[in-house]
């Protein structure tokens, strides 16, 4: 009864406001201010964060070493999470990206140890991860298993695929080392910046490229959006899913091999710890859980604020138990930001 | 086989059956060039069996189509949408957090050579259609505003325009007016006198009378998978066409 009182005092205070309403409406259609309000605002706290680090330990973070840090140990996370939001702005998910990553890293180790041919090891595994990501597009849609349930099915078989295969044994990949496809993969430009966090950006851009740029973009927009809608205009929903899904297993793979020619050693637990922080770069970074709507630039943001968070949070002074409370914090005062700024619009 | 080249489309003793139940009883169903007709009837008269039919979703048990005097063998949903013939359902139509001029080239994006999307055009061509189809530019939309913004009356104009500029020559609106306050049924009916200026064809289904009556060229009037009534609007007064309603529901004859 009350809340409803609420509702018509507020409707009516509303009425009578009216014009001014109408103005600040205007001024919000033409400043399309949802969508770049939250880019400033992840972007934002991605800057109140470096300040408060820069405070808190100015030695570290104003020399230049900390940043080479980060951009040899984010790439691995930020290029599945970049691939990881396709998916969700499709309205699915996919859970299952990390274990892929330690199959299709294993198949790297196995055929490099093997054959002793580099190129061959990336390119199968490559493949590997197509192929598996094909299958989880192939589960959800074909089959019709909500993606939930199919990628945690297919988390656990990639993972066991990894322990079966490998005998539970990593690997050295010591002998890829001063190789061509070492030093384009994962080398040190200039002697310091990490080839993996170009390649990050490159990923970026071509994501961004796609959603914004070409017709795959809007179907992917359109698909997570009015599934229904998007079929009666002829787009081919079925088939952008499969190739949302397939895509991701791609470059879980790829995050993999850069990250077996970095550590120069394959661990059978190989893209376990990312699963999670991967899926909360991506919520902070603005992409909506239901569907339809989301930003690569955000998503890489998100990427740079969690991949940092730790050591900043060490430096800073705070002990290690600090980093998960601190994320947790993060994590869910953005996504209310989030909720309440798409409610507002 | 006769052949007429008179109405824009004809729909020839179509029967349909779901099991036992016939939801079309050899039904008879015109549409002319430039013509809006309102389809009128309860739930379950058979209108939404009779619309897909028309585009593609069902295939009729018994009967034959024709669109401009040629017969349709094969018919599909995409083969409908080729034809021109376009169906604009009020919450299936857009994708609501998506900006306008998406929604405008929704799967019909334009792209240069290379496959880019050319974003500035489309955006110079849904400012176009905003001023001229629905005449927005006084709402304050652009078209970078997200759809989901948009008033229920103002989305149909918005699916009407987009039909509109690709050419659509016959468009089909399933129950516009539900759920609308009466300033946005006035849009859509607006819309649909759009329509009508345009050349183009219209059928409009509804069980309200009040909302189709003044949009409308002629009415059919649909019971229990047959049509019970058919009156151009120069020869029927609104006062008379509700009584003739009253009749068909409580008798299911109308005289």
């Amino acid at each position: 009864m009350e809340g409803r009182n609420k509702m018509e005092s507020l409707s009516r205070g509303l009425s009578t406001r009216k014009p001014k309403e109408k103005k600040i409406k205007m001024l919000k259609h033409h400043l399309k201010l949802s969508e770049l309000k939250l880019q400033w605002s992840i972007f934002a706290v991605l800057a109140a964060l470096f300040t408060l680090f820069i405070i808190g330990d100015p030695r570290t973070f104003l020399a230049p070493d900390i940043y080479y840090s980060f951009m040899s140990t984010i790439p691995f996370m930020a290029i599945m999470a970049i691939a990881w939001t396709p998916v969700i702005i499709c309205k699915e998910i996919d859970l299952s990206f990390p274990s892929i990553m330690g199959f299709s890293g294993w198949v790297c180790l196995a055929v490099f140890t093997s054959t002793g041919n580099v190129t061959l090891a990336v390119v199968s595994s490559l493949i590997t991860g197509l192929l598996a990501g094909f299958l989880n597009g192939i589960l959800v849609v074909k089959v019709g298993v909500p993606s939930l349930i199919a990628t945690i099915g297919t988390m656990f078989f990639w993972r066991g695929a990894a322990m079966v295969c490998s005998g539970g044994f990593g690997g050295s990949l010591a002998a890829a080392k001063g190789t061509i496809l070492f030093q384009i993969l994962v080398g040190r430009i200039g002697g310091v910046v990490p080839a993996q966090a170009l390649w990050t950006v490159a990923i970026a851009f071509l994501f961004w490229l796609i959603l914004n740029r070409r017709k795959l973009g809007s179907y992917i927009f359109f698909t997570g959006d009015n599934i229904e809608s998007a079929r009666m205009m002829g787009i081919p929903v079925n088939r952008v899913k499969i190739l949302v899904f397939a895509q991701l297993g791609f470059f879980a793979a790829f995050a993999g091999i850069l990250a077996n020619f970095e550590f120069l050693y394959w661990w059978t637990t190989q893209g376990g710890g990312y699963l999670l922080k991967t899926v909360a770069a991506v919520f902070l970074g603005g992409t909506s859980a239901f569907g339809g709507t989301g930003t690569i630039f955000g998503t890489f943001i998100g990427c740079v604020i969690i991949g940092s968070l730790e050591a900043g949070i060490i430096s800073v002074g705070l002990t290690g138990f600090w980093t998960q409370l601190i994320y947790g914090l993060i994590i869910v005062i953005s996504v209310s930001v989030h909720s309440i700024l798409r409610r507002k619009t | 086989m006769e052949v007429k080249n008179d109405k824009l489309v004809r729909m020839v003793n179509i029967s349909k059956y779901f099991g036992e139940v016939a939801a079309l009883k050899e039904e008879n169903f015109e549409v002319g060039y430039n013509e809006v007709v309102g389809l009128i009837g309860d739930n379950g008269a058979g209108k939404s069996t009779l619309i897909k039919i028309l585009t593609g979703v069902h295939t009729p048990d018994k009967g034959r189509i024709y669109f401009k005097g040629e017969e349709i063998t094969y018919h599909s949903v995409e083969r409908a949408r080729e034809l021109g013939i376009e169906t604009v359902y009020q919450e299936r139509a857009l994708g609501e957090q998506q900006a306008l001029w998406r929604n405008i080239f929704m799967g019909r994006e334009m792209t240069d050579r290379l496959g880019f999307l050319q974003v500035k055009k489309a955006k110079k061509e849904t400012e176009k259609i905003l001023k001229e189809v629905i005449g927005f530019t006084a709402a304050g939309l652009t078209p970078d505003s997200i759809v989901g913004r948009l008033s229920g009356g103002e989305k149909q104009g918005v699916a009407i325009a987009r039909a509109l500029h690709f050419k659509a020559e016959l468009i089909i609106l399933d129950e516009p007016t539900m759920a609308l306050s009466l300033s946005e049924t006035k849009k859509v009916l607006n819309f649909v006198k759009e329509v009508k200026e345009q050349g183009r064809s219209c059928i409009f289904i509804t069980h309200n009378i009040y909302h189709v009556y003044p949009a409308a060229d002629r009415f059919v009037v649909l019971d229990r998978g047959r049509t019970v009534g058919e009156f151009e609007k120069k020869d029927v007064s609104l006062g008379e066409l509700v009584d003739k309603l009253y009749l068909v529901a409580r008798t299911g004859e109308i005289s």
